[in-house]
Parts: structure tokens; sequence; C-alpha cells
């Protein structure tokens, strides 16, 4: 326990709202009559459905897989039918709607065929990885990155370190924390399963240190394992994110626009670390997921473990609250979790919480007051950005400066955001910003383009032109020999009519003689 | 109902911009109470002038500029640099002299440039280095410290006399009035006198090879009195640090910077320059250090930027102090690094997470 940790510029202590929902245990939540499976819910590619509406499934069927490296397969969280595939809006902040496949549950839950591994040890990393990638396993923590390819180093990379994130800094979310307290053996031994897959030399899990309970259960579980070092590091937001946790473990920093895998680092969440366990050891896909469901839209917050595609508002239900008196609600925490448009979307892959505002107890907006300059933004920025230029830079549209100023390091963590004493939404701005940015970009890159076929279109017509210039001198050049040719033949033509003229007038002049002569010869022909 | 869809961070922190200017206020009292104690009563006239006029010339050029009233003039930052103002001029001012200057602070020096935000100079220091120029004599006679003289004023005599400038009858403006400590020190080392015939109060006038009395204003390391006030607003700045409202930046470097510098020349020469506690702790060096300098608006915005920006400020108050025209400078010093602040803040950026230097 007596590690070294390092720390990373600024961060934030909001008030945590944790303890709400961890008064009580993990509970099933109910299966619902039907679920609505996004074929998007990690990054990458959409899945490929692999069934036809009509079908019945069976829980834990693959129902679409993988479509390329980077994407995820998605199974049948329940047994039933398939209702329908085609287009559902999906939780996304843009609220559109996207391919989903429509499960009505025959409420038996009946599982198919499941392959269980005796003993991991016995797989090649290649193996394991395969399993893992079959089972549609995900980050957990929210970001949604296909887990077998974070397992996936290649040849020459050594990885040291490998890290479960049990960190879980957002404000209301307890979904790890309970995990970590009820489920620890699972999480370990996902984490074995990982180091195999990694080989990697040492292992951490870093828990912040407001989850004495989660500590203590994880210590446990984790005592006989001699490379397992289990590291209280201080609460402070966003110490969660994935670079600044390495930078407070390790020291080191991955690079910017750079992979931890390059400074040998791997870190895994906690939950998905459990999941690759349950994958391996008792063959069950990635079909359900602890979800934290909190906040004053409902009255009895807690954390339920709930099937994916399992309706939003299903869940509130169960937590005592009521979807329609709502205001506002949230994937995630209140610092990067986004506003949803309805109660009717599922949970997926990494939904961790569903946080709830009661219409009448919204939190208050504060009007913005012009930026007083005073870097309370910037003592807050984990990652050293200096968010008040980057905020000028934004609004007098000097979008390359703000560039010049590594606004696309920034994580949108909202530190800046919630210390700002102005209540500028300096965030907004830095969306808005790097939106545009790419919007232009990609203009730049058409309007590149279309110059380029431009220029090439003009080259063409020069090189016609001087093509055709040169033919016509050619032509010309040959035009201009007939015409000296046609001379000639004139020159000859005139010749021979001279010639005959002579002969004629010689001829006349010999018949006149003749005449003359009386008696005399016709002319010769 | 709709459900919202904003943005995150779906929550604020509690601060704003009024609770930072009224930490800033309330860290200002130690100081005010010691100025109080040594200079008497005009203070807290000189301060109710400039807030009164402050927060009206804030509240009608808001209206002329087509601003909202109410949340602009309720953010404090109008009455921060009222009080910064009346500090900085002298207790026994006329009352046009502090209301031109908080006029001049406020429609020019912060609302001509767009408001709070904008001013690229300090609205206070503007205000008073105007009055210092169009005003020298005003400006530069100080009141005498109350402990050293047998006259005051009360309240009531001090309100007199700031509005109609008559004094009660048995008292002179002369025996009001004296030279500071920082001016003394200036005009007798400009003499030719050494530090120990300053301080032991005798000076040598080298024109007329006359020995001078000088009255007993040096107290143990500055001048008396304003070593205690001095020290108060040393107290306040602390709790502003503390507190979070100001960084350590600035204020440590320039004192560091101030006290490096005098040091130098003090271990030179100590019978011919001022020790370094003397300059720390006469004038408005504290009061420059932790309240003005730290301005957030016209500071620099980078930790390494406030150190060199504090470094500037500390090495230009001793230069202007010593070889300048004025004998306190904290407001030069600091106008002058305002106009650096791009500069610094270009060439001092943080290195950015997962950046190489």
């Amino acid at each position: 326990m007596s590690r070294r940790l390092w720390k990373f510029n600024g961060g934030i202590h909001p008030p945590q709202y944790k303890t709400e929902s961890t008064g009580h245990p993990i509970r099933q939540a109910d299966i619902p009559a039907r679920l609505i499976l996004p074929l998007h819910q990690h990054i990458g590619e959409p899945a490929e459905p692999l069934v036809q509406a009509g079908d019945s499934v069976l829980k834990g069927q693959l129902i679409a897989r993988a479509n390329g490296y980077v994407s995820a397969a998605v199974h049948a969280p329940t047994s039933g039918t398939i209702a329908a595939i085609g287009q559902y809006p999906i939780p996304h902040p843009s609220g559109l709607s996207a391919d989903c496949i429509i499960i009505d549950s025959d409420g038996e839950d009946r599982w198919g065929e499941r392959l269980a591994i005796a003993d991991f040890q016995d797989l090649s990393p290649s193996a394991l990885r395969n399993l893992i990638r079959e089972a549609g396993i995900v980050g957990l923590g929210g970001a949604g990155f296909p887990s077998y390819i974070k397992l996936n180093p290649g040849h020459d990379k050594v990885i040291k370190t490998l890290i479960l994130n049990g960190v879980e800094c957002e404000p209301y979310i307890t979904c790890d924390d309970m995990l970590m307290r009820e489920r620890a053996e699972q999480i370990i031994g996902g984490l074995l399963i990982a180091r195999h897959a990694l080989q990697a030399k040492e292992c951490l899990i870093a828990i912040e240190d407001n989850k004495p309970e989660a500590l203590a259960a994880v210590t446990l579980a984790a005592k006989e394992y001699s490379f397992i070092d289990v590291v209280a590091v201080p609460t402070l937001y966003p110490q969660g994110s994935e670079k600044q946790l390495i930078k407070v473990l390790t020291g080191k920093e991955v690079p910017s626009n750079g992979l931890s895998l390059q400074i040998g680092v791997v870190s895994l969440n906690v939950g998905t670390s459990a999941a690759i366990y349950k994958a391996i050891h008792f063959g069950e896909p990635l079909t359900s997921r602890i979800v934290t469901i909190a906040g004053n839209g409902v009255s009895n917050p807690r954390n339920l473990e709930a099937l994916l595609g399992t309706p939003m508002a299903d869940l509130i239900r169960q937590c005592n609250g009521q979807p329609e008196q709502l205001g506002r609600l949230i994937m995630g925490g209140p610092m990067m979790g986004f506003a949803l448009h309805s109660t009717d979307l599922p949970i997926i892959k990494t939904t961790n919480c569903v946080l709830t505002y009661h219409r009448e107890q919204l939190p208050v907006e504060k009007p913005a007051l012009p930026c007083i300059r005073c870097g309370a933004c910037m003592d807050a920025c984990p990652v050293n950005l200096l968010p008040q230029q980057l905020y000028w830079f934004t609004r007098s549209d000097e979008l390359d400066k703000a560039q010049d100023h590594d606004l696309f390091d920034c994580i949108e963590c909202g530190c800046c955001s919630y210390v700002c004493p102005s209540n500028i939404p300096l965030v907004q701005y830095y969306r808005y910003a790097k939106g545009e940015i790419w919007i232009r970009e990609r203009e730049r890159e058409k309007s590149e383009q279309a110059r380029k076929r431009f220029e090439f279109r003009l080259e063409r017509i020069d090189r016609r032109k001087s093509e055709h210039g040169a033919r016509r001198k050619e032509k010309q050049a040959v035009t201009k020999n007939r015409d000296d040719k046609q001379a000639e033949i004139q020159a000859a033509m005139e010749r021979a009519k001279q010639r005959r003229d002579e002969a004629v007038k010689n001829a006349t002049q010999w018949q006149t003689d003749e005449t003359t002569n009386k008696n005399g010869k016709s002319s010769p022909e | 109902m709709e459900l919202q869809t904003t943005t995150s961070p779906h929550n604020n922190g509690p601060s704003s911009v009024s609770s930072v200017m009224l930490w800033v206020v309330m860290a200002l009292i130690p100081g005010s109470a010691a100025y109080v104690w040594f200079f008497g009563w005009s203070l807290l006239v000189n301060i109710c002038i400039a807030i009164t006029i402050g927060l009206i010339t804030e509240a009608l050029i808001l209206l002329w500029r087509r601003r909202p009233v109410k949340p602009f003039l309720s953010d404090g930052s109008a009455i921060v640099t009222a009080l910064l103002l009346a500090m900085t001029i002298p207790p026994l001012a006329p009352w046009w002299i502090t209301v031109i200057g908080i006029f001049f602070a406020i429609a020019v020096a912060k609302h001509l440039y767009g408001g709070i935000g904008y001013n690229p100079f300090n609205p206070a220091m503007i205000g008073y280095v105007m009055l210092l120029i169009s005003f020298p004599r005003e400006m530069t006679s100080w009141s005498g410290l109350l402990t050293l003289s047998d006259v005051s004023l009360n309240f009531k005599d001090s309100l007199i006399f700031i509005f109609t400038q008559q004094l009660p009858t048995d008292v002179t403006y002369d025996a009001l009035t004296e030279a500071t400590p920082l001016d003394t020190m200036k005009t007798h080392l400009g003499m030719g006198n050494t530090i120990t015939e300053i301080r032991a109060q005798l000076g040598l006038d080298e024109e007329t090879s006359q020995l001078l009395s000088v009255t007993p204003i040096f107290g143990a390391i500055g001048g008396k009195g304003w070593e205690w006030i001095n020290g108060a607003f040393l107290f306040g700045g602390l709790i502003l640090i503390y507190k979070k409202i100001i960084s350590w930046h600035t204020p440590v470097a320039i004192l560091l910077a101030l006290g490096t510098i005098s040091g130098m020349f003090y271990l030179f020469d100590a019978e011919h320059n001022a020790s370094p506690l003397f300059h720390l702790f006469s004038g408005a060096t504290f009061l420059g250090a932790f309240f003005i300098a730290t301005d957030p608006v016209t500071a620099a915005a980078t930790p390494r930027g406030r150190i060199v920006f504090g470094i500037g400020i500390g090495v230009l108050i001793y230069i202007i102090r010593t070889w300048g025209g004025y004998p306190d400078s904290v407001a030069f010093a600091v106008l002058i690094m305002n106009m650096v602040v791009p500069v610094i803040d270009h060439y001092f950026k943080p290195r950015v997470f997962g950046h190489r230097n």
C-alpha cells in the first residue's frame, strides 16, 4: 500500500452523492417484455445481424456478429422471438435512430449452449482473445472500446503493467463500487485471464479512497496473488480517466494522440474484468450489466443488474421513479454524461448510470457572465490546457489558434466549466470548436480536391489546345505543300498550254501558209 | 414534459464572481483597519465616496451600453476597484480627487475597453496614476501618523475637511501632513546621507551643510505604522491564498524579486541602500503584491507566467523607487507589467499532458 503515487494537474472535488445508491445490494432487474438492442453499442463498426424477424432465440445466442477488427458482437440477453430489425431511437446525444434488433422475451430466460473453460491457462493468449471477442465484451466504464483489442498488444510490445480501473470518480455512479464489494472474486478472476492474455508483469487495481468497503473486499480477494497490488488513490475527479490514472499510478504520460500500449500499460475497467471472467469460466457472453439508477427522479436509487436492451423507463419504475415526471435524463454521470431525449431508450453496454432529474428539481442554470481571466479553469484542467485561451479563441473564431493550443487534447471532463466563477459553459465551446474544425477540414479537403480537379482540367484543356495547335500546324504545313503542288501543276499546265498554243499558232501559221499556199494539209493534232 | 437536452457538465461548482470579489473585500479589512488606526477616519470617508461614485458610474455606463445592470453591478468588481483606489489616495485629499479618480477608473480604464474581463490595465491603478500626474500636490501630501502627531481629526472633522477643506481652528494643515518614510528615505539618500544618519533622524543637507532634523517616522523594519499596515495586508493576502481566491505565484514572485534585488544592493553598500525589509514593509508593497497585481483580469494567467509577471513587478518597484521620480512605484510597476501580459502568457504556456516540452 505504500506505493508511490504521482499527480496530474488540477482536478476537482464535486459533491459525491454516492451513498444514496450504495444502501442496497445489487438486484436483478426484471426481464422486460421487449428488448431493444442497438447494433452499435461500442466504438467501431456496427455489428452485422445474423437473425431475421420471427426467429426464436435463446439467451446468450449470437444475434449479430462483429463486423471487422474494431467491432463487437451482440447476443440475445434473454430467450424469446425476434420481433423486428430496423431503425429505432438509440441512446445517443443526437437523439437519432440506428439499426436495432427488437426481441420479445418469452419470460423463460432459457440459456443456449455455453462453452465453459475449466482452466484458462490451457489456452493460448490468442485463443483467449478470440473467446473474449466472441463474447462481445467492450469497455464497460463508458468508452465501449472492444476489449480483445486492448488485450492484443502485438508481438513486439511488452506489457509491464496491467491496471484495473475501479476509480469511479464521477458523482452518483456506484455500479463499480457495488460490483467490487459483492463480486471481488470475479474481478480478480478476470484480471488473471487478462494478465495471461497480455503476459503482463505486474497488476494494479486502483480504487479511490472514498470506497473503503470495495477496497477491503478487493484486497481480500487479491490476497493470495503476490503480483496484484490493490492501490488506494486519493479521491479526485477525473482520476478515472485512463490517461490520468496511468499517470497517478506509474508517473508516465500516455503521449498525446497515442495509446497506453506505447508505454507498456493496459487498463481495463473492473466491470470489464468481471465480464471477461464470466465469459471464460461460464461461457456467458455479455448480455447484462450493472447500472446505477440515481438522481432525484427516483425515490429509491440503487444498482440494478439489467439485461442489455431493457428500456430505461422500466428500471426507473423499479427504483420508484415515474419516467413521465422527469425533466432531464442523463446517461452517465453529471460531469460527462449526455442528456437523452426519451425514457424509452434501452440500456446498452456502456450505460453505467441512468441519472434522473425530477422536473421540479432540475439543477439551476446560472447565467454566464464575462470571463474575468481568473485562471481557475487552468488550475483545474487535468490535461494542463489553457481553457480560457481556448475559450477566447473559439469565441473570436480563431480556431487554428485553438488547435495550436492543443484543443484536441481536451478530454471534455468538465472541470473547467465546473469551477468557472462566471458560469461559462466552456466545454460547449470546445465541442463546438472541435466540430467546426472537423467540418472545415472536410470542406478544405473537398475544395482541395475540387482545386486539383480544376487544375487537372485546365491542364487537360491546355494539353488539348497545344496538341490541337501542333496538328493544325502540321496540317497547315501539308496544305502549304499542296498549294505548291497545285502551283507546279498550274505551271506545268501553263507550260503545256503555252506549248500547245505555240503549236496551234505554228499550225495556224502553217495552215495559213497552206491556205496561203492554197491546197495546204490540215494542221497536225 | 420534454426532457431537457443540455450538454455536460450538468452541475456547476459553488464559485461565482461575486463570491470571489466578496472574499477580496473581506481580506482587505485587516489592512484597512490598520490604516484607519494609524491615519485616521478619513480613509473610511474616501472609501464611502469611492464606492458610491464607483457604483453610480458603473450603473450609468451599463445603462448607456445597454447591458444588464443588476448582474454586473452585483458582481462586486466595482466595489473592489473603489476600495483599492481609496487606499492609494492620501487620507486628507479633497473629495473631488476621489470622485475624479474612481470615475476615470470605472468609465475609462474599465468600460471603454469593454467592461469587466476586457480591460488590459488595472482600473484602480489607472485611476491612481491619472490622479498622481494630474494633481501631484494633492496626491503627495500624506497625513502624518496619528501616533506621532499631537493633532488628529475625528470622524466629523475629517468629513468636513475632505468636503470643504476647512480645518478646526487649532489645527494647521502642515501639522497634519508629513512626508512618507519612502519619500524621506529617497530624498535623504538622494542628498547623500547614510542610512544610519537618516534612521538617527539626522540628515546633512549637502548644499547648506546644515543638520536637518527628521521626524521619527521609521519603525523597526519599515516605516512606522506602514509596517503594521503592510503586515495586515499580508495577513489578508494569506487568507486569499488559503481560500484559493488568488494563486501564490504572483505575490511570492513580487516579494522575492523585490527582496532579492534590494538585498543585493543592501549587501553591496548597507549605508546607501535601504534594507530589503524596509522595501517590503513600506509603501504599498503588500497591498500591491496580494491585491493589485493579482487582479485576474489584468495579470498573467499561466503559473510560470504569473511568476515572470511577479518578478517583473518586484524588480520595477525597486528600480522606480530607487532611481525613478516617485517615492512609491507599485502602480507604475503593475501597469508596465500589464502591458507585457499577452507576451508573457504566450511564451510561458504550461506543458500539455502527454506532450514533450
